[in-house]
């Protein structure tokens, strides 16, 4: 049993970390005010983007490639995310349509471009990061086994990401702002904060995050941008929803259905969970966020005005 | 009107802009939409294809707009449609009947089947409040895992990825409309299309529950006032519009192809989202605006073996026509822009020519 | 006499209509100067450039003599211009510290700092007598509280000039004396007041000078002292105003409504009504006066079938309906007017001939068989138009939004009295209208008590209340306090038991 679960551990983390990211950029944009369910285009542009700086980068600078890749993912999501945001904040669109938008618009431009540059539509990079042990840490008893000896470095940049995520939207004044935009934008504006701004804030972090979780991806255990994202999109959504929009929430939530998805793919191999019949373990993290939803349905902590477009000046 | 002309203009702008994007990409345009006309127009077999395509993408257009009609988001097309079509598909896998009772069976059964899979999120809705947009997205996936195990156990073809091809006694093909159209892969689904069409457009106009389906979803909080069931309606919409899905899953599945394959979640479940968009939740509409996609789809394949131009321009043209129809308010606020000049012109030239 | 605050020759046009023409308003240093004007004829619009929420399209704005541009609401804060607005900009799950310090945190590197705030708000609120726990989250205190929040927000940013913005909508009579009181001792301390309202008693009570506007248009400045409430009255409508409503007495028949000990839980699942009972007969008008948020809405909501109520009976027309589905209780013959007419009361991207059918559409001779009947819907629609006076652009066929306010309520009044009801339900039936509207509707309503039907009429205007009603019942924290005879009471004594006096006491 102990050897299954230190065995998962890692690998439980490792698709953990990609949603909890993205999730992270839904919690930023839906704290301000604007839905993004275009999470999934955007992993999905920030997947192309990184894997397509890196094969340009990496027999030049091997090592130095992947962060680069890293960060040119970020930047397009950022602009990518911009259509999102233009749309949503200045052009009062249906929030859920521009989002759909988004993730039409990615996957087909990222597939076009992709197709001009190798024919298949398929960009390999020649490696990733490859996953070591945290000195230290890695000897404390029991968590030391689980998290500490196969771990890739991207976790930690994602993990001080959640940390600084949490302080900026509970202890710093900008986080405050934030989430006034997000609850009451009219007492926001009142109080003489440009609302527009902050949810174009809110959406652009959205952009990077997500996008950054599809580079995650590329980087650690896919190496391989084939044009989607396979739902994780939209599985940070409903980890969005299932942590109330609270990051240590959206941790857990991400946590939960990395194990479970996990789970789901090694029980073939796994002579104890062999017998479940795998559609169960395969659906599972499907149905039990919308338990989850059922359950959370009367005391949502959702932000009271994500997705209503603001309407300066109303009373 | 003003909608027609919006969506026209959308039209327009996502052209333009995949004009600019095979530019980009060293291609020249003309040549490409040529292509892409002639792939889906050149001659009656592609014609016949080209309405085969948009088939499946009336059913979703319609299933979405439906549903928006209630105030409702139908992100699950995809789900509801996979499993209509594979319920469909397994039933005409299974019985041995002849064609003129099965084949209006399994109609019967995809639609019920994608009503069924859109019933759990109309019911959650209702009673819960949670919202459609994400119950749907789960169940997308739940049915994708459904097919991906279901089929290779029961009722693998040759490959493990596929079920076995359809009895001709199941498909919607029809020898004699195949031959009609030069040996081309249209079927009964164009019809029954074209019927859900008029049918969903009598509906809303003319019925009673229409006119409760638009109240509740205009303003459920006046349609509760006014003592219309409001949770009844919104699991009714949603019934109706999973089952339109199902029925383009049966067309996809039954008709277009004859078998289904796994691991795919099909795409026509989000384009019915543009379709719906673009026919402005419309029925009318949605069928031109299907008709119109099926075209940019069928014709692309010819237009990549001449040209080379990857076939997801088709798809890119179509995600951009979407945001400039998402943000109509942009191309509103210039249609009023030049219609204001033109009034202050001719204001202007009556002042001066009159006095 | 200096003025702190000069508007000149505003003007603001918003899509189709002139909000502020060509107005002029001067606040004198240390002055109360009220606002007065309808609904709908600018003070708001006014105030929300004043407060940089709006920017004007000619005029020009000094403050201290200076001219200046307040191109949003930091830099009227910074100018000392502060606002209570008629709805409050509140954060409900924030606390009342952090609300106030939004926008303006004082830091702590990178932190903002709630503790020397948190101080300062205190002594704030012991000062003015505002009674704030900086701490309380907004969404567990009063509203009455978060008002006084409001202004607190505005005497921690040190502001000398102070917008009110229809403040009293909220409060009892006392809690309006209490608000009277602070504004005068804000104006001891210096402060110069901008009071918007439309309540005459109010400027009287506690105003120097008075500016009127009428649509959009301002027709004078008044001494209050020197001015009586009917030439105020006078100069804000246009012409002469009768407050009185015309009603002759009659004999009320048997009784129709009858609640017996209704409990019903709140969005909060708290009793927001307590073992209420009350009769209503054919052929009268009973009031339900109290103010905003004590069982009034439970109350309606309950009896319409809107909310289950927790316990106890409502019998009407001899039938037990507590457990009757709203549509069954329209058919057995209550029509209600609702509060909100364009949350509940009209689909507003129906045409108005739809909106006239929305609780009959599938009754014949509407609909036959599930299909509508296109031209009796447009008869019922047209005859209601005609019969109500509703000004519709385009007759029945227009949308339901663009009809002016007045006008969609009329037209809701004459869809509910058209279903020839035995109760009628009506709910702040002329909130936002003007003066115009108001007596017409008010006249419907007695129309329909003359002609033997019963009206149960719930308003936040006393006024309205007193004028109307045959009899009163008032309502207090959910608790039934008392019922008067219309005839027999006036407003002290209503106002006494609205803040929960009992009878005998008010009387005394």
């Amino acid at each position: 049993m102990w050897q299954l679960i230190s065995g998962i551990f890692p690998y439980a983390i490792l698709y953990t970390i990609p949603l909890l990211i993205t999730a992270l950029g839904g919690l930023f944009s839906e704290r301000s005010g604007v839905v993004n369910i275009g999470l999934e285009g955007l992993m999905v542009m920030g997947m192309f983007s990184s894997a397509f700086t890196i094969i340009q980068l990496q027999s030049v600078v091997p090592n130095l490639a992947l962060w680069i890749g890293l960060l040119a993912g970020m930047a397009a999501g950022m602009l990518f995310s911009l259509l999102h945001a233009f749309a949503s904040i200045n052009l009062s669109a249906n929030q859920v349509i521009s989002g759909t938008a988004i993730n039409m618009m990615a996957g087909a431009i990222t597939l076009f471009l992709a197709r001009n540059i190798t024919g298949s539509g398929n960009i390999r990079i020649q490696r990733g990061f490859t996953p070591n042990e945290v000195p230290v840490l890695s000897d404390i008893p029991i968590l030391g086994k689980l998290f500490f000896t196969n771990a890739y470095v991207t976790t930690l940049v994602i993990l001080l990401i959640l940390v600084l995520s949490s302080f900026v939207l509970y202890k710093t004044p900008f986080g405050l702002r934030l989430r006034a935009c997000g609850e009451n934008p009219q007492a926001a504006e009142a109080a003489g904060i440009n609302v527009r701004r902050m949810r174009y804030i809110g959406v652009l972090i959205s952009g990077a995050f997500a996008a950054l979780g599809g580079a995650v991806i590329i980087v650690t255990y896919s190496g391989e941008f084939n044009g989607s994202a396979a739902g994780l999109g939209f599985l940070a959504l409903a980890a969005l929803i299932f942590g109330q929009w609270r990051p240590f929430g959206v941790l857990g939530a991400t946590f939960f259905f990395g194990f479970a998805s996990t789970v789901a793919n090694v029980s073939q191999v796994i002579p104890e969970l062999k017998v479940i019949p795998p559609v169960i373990l395969q659906t599972f993290p499907y149905v039990v966020t919308l338990i989850a939803l059922i359950m959370f349905s009367k005391s949502s902590q959702a932000p009271r005005a994500a997705g209503e477009p603001f309407d300066s000046g109303k009373r | 009107m003003k909608n027609a002309v919006v969506s026209l203009l959308a039209v327009l702008f996502g052209l333009i802009a995949g004009a600019l994007l095979m530019a980009v990409t060293g291609s020249n345009p003309v040549t490409g939409y040529t292509y892409l006309f002639e792939g889906g127009l050149k001659s009656i077999e592609r014609i016949g294809n080209t309405l085969a395509t948009a088939t499946p993408l009336i059913f979703t257009g319609l299933s979405v707009a439906f549903a928006f009609r209630t105030g409702l988001f139908n992100i699950g097309a995809s789900g509801q449609m996979l499993f209509g079509g594979f319920c469909a598909t397994f039933v005409g896998l299974t019985l041995d009947l002849p064609k003129a009772i099965l084949v209006p069976i399994v109609v019967v059964v995809g639609f019920v089947a994608g009503a069924l899979w859109a019933f759990l999120p109309g019911l959650l809705k209702a009673k819960f409040n949670v919202h459609e947009v994400v119950s749907t997205i789960m169940l997308n996936w739940t049915a994708y895992w459904v097919v991906y195990n279901v089929v290779p156990a029961y009722l693998k073809g040759s490959y493990e990825t596929e079920s076995r091809p359809l009895p001709v006694n199941a498909q919607l093909r029809m020898g004699w409309l195949s031959d009609l159209f030069g040996g081309s892969y249209i079927n009964l689904g164009i019809f029954l299309g074209v019927l859900a069409v008029i049918a969903i457009a009598y509906i809303i106009d003319r019925t009673t529950l229409g006119y409760e389906m638009k109240a509740v979803g205009f303003n459920r909080h006046a349609a509760e006032f006014a003592g219309m069931a409001v949770g009844r309606n919104i699991v009714l919409a949603m019934v109706i519009s999973g089952g339109l899905a199902g029925l383009g899953g049966v067309a996809q599945y039954m008709g277009n192809a004859i078998n289904i394959q796994i691991g795919h979640l099909p795409n026509q479940g989000f384009d019915g989202i543009a379709v719906a968009l673009l026919g402005a939740n419309n029925p009318y509409g949605v069928l031109l605006a299907a008709v119109f996609f099926g075209l940019l789809y069928s014709g692309r394949g010819y237009m990549n073996a001449m040209v080379g131009i990857p076939p997801e321009i088709s798809d890119t043209i179509i995600a951009i026509i979407i945001y400039f129809a998402a943000t109509s308010i942009l191309i509103e606020r210039l249609i009023s822009r030049l219609l204001r000049k033109r009034r202050e012109k001719r204001d202007a030239n009556a002042e001066s020519g009159g006095a | 006499m200096e003025h702190i605050v000069e508007m000149l020759g505003i003007r603001k046009e918003f899509p189709g209509i002139v909000a502020n023409d060509n107005v002029t308003l001067q606040l004198r240093r240390g002055e109360i100067h009220a606002l007065l004007g309808e609904n709908g004829a600018g003070k708001s619009t006014l105030m929300g450039i004043l407060f940089g929420m709006y920017q004007p399209d000619a005029g020009v704005i000094k403050i201290r003599g200076k001219e200046t541009k307040i191109s949003n609401p930091n830099v009227a804060n910074d100018l000392g211009i502060g606002m209570v607005h008629q709805h409050f900009k509140l954060v409900h799950n924030f606390t009342v510290t952090e609300n106030i310090i939004l926008g303006n945190e004082p830091r702590k590197g990178l932190l903002y700092d709630t503790k020397s705030a948190g101080r300062r708000i205190a002594e704030l609120s012991k000062q003015y007598g505002l009674n704030v726990d900086p701490d309380a989250k907004i969404e567990d205190i009063s509203v009455g509280m978060q008002q006084r929040v409001e202004i607190l927000k505005m005497l921690y940013r040190e502001a000398e000039v102070l917008i009110f913005d229809e403040p009293t909508a909220v409060l009892t009579p006392q809690e309006i004396r209490d608000l009277m009181d602070i504004m005068k001792s804000l104006k001891a301390e210096g402060k110069s007041i901008i009071l918007i309202t439309h309540k005459l008693k109010e400027i009287k009570a506690v105003a120097d000078r008075c500016t009127v506007i009428r649509r959009g248009k301002r027709i004078g400045t008044v001494d209050v002292a020197a001015t009586s409430e009917a030439e105020m009255a006078k100069m804000m409508v246009g012409r002469d105003v009768s407050f009185t409503v015309d009603k002759a007495e009659i004999e009320a028949g048997e009784t129709v409504l009858r609640i017996d000990s209704l409990t019903v839980l709140n969005n909060k699942k708290v009793p927001g009504l307590k073992s209420f009972s009350l009769e209503v007969r054919r052929g009268e008008i009973v009031g339900i006066a109290g103010v905003e948020g004590n069982g009034q809405t439970e109350l309606v909501e309950a009896l319409t079938g809107l909310r289950k109520p927790e316990s106890g009976t409502i019998w009407f027309n001899g039938q037990d309906i507590t457990r009757y589905p709203v549509r069954r209780r329209i058919e057995s013959g209550i029509a209600h007017i609702p509060e909100d007419r364009q949350k509940r009361g009209l689909v507003l991207d129906y045409t108005v001939e739809e909106n006239m059918i929305l609780e009959v559409y599938y009754r014949q001779p509407y609909a036959r068989r599930g299909l509508l009947q296109r031209k009796e819907i447009r008869g019922h629609a047209e005859r209601i138009i005609r019969d109500f006076d509703v000004r519709a652009g385009e007759g029945a066929a227009s949308k339901a939004r663009s009809l002016s306010g007045g006008n969609q309520q009329k037209a809701i009044i004459g869809r509910e009295v058209e279903l020839d009801p035995l109760l009628l339900i009506a709910v702040q039936p002329t909130r936002g209208l003007d003066v115009g509207s108001i007596e017409y509707i008010h006249k419907r309503l007695v129309e329909q008590r003359n002609k033997g039907k019963a009206v149960l009429l719930v308003s936040l205007e006393l006024d309205e209340i007193l004028g109307l009603s045959d009899r009163i019942a008032v309502l207090n924290n959910g608790e039934l306090i008392g019922i008067v005879s219309a005839a027999e009471t006036n407003e002290n004594e209503i106002g006494l038991m609205m803040a929960g006096i009992g009878k005998e006491a008010a009387s005394r």
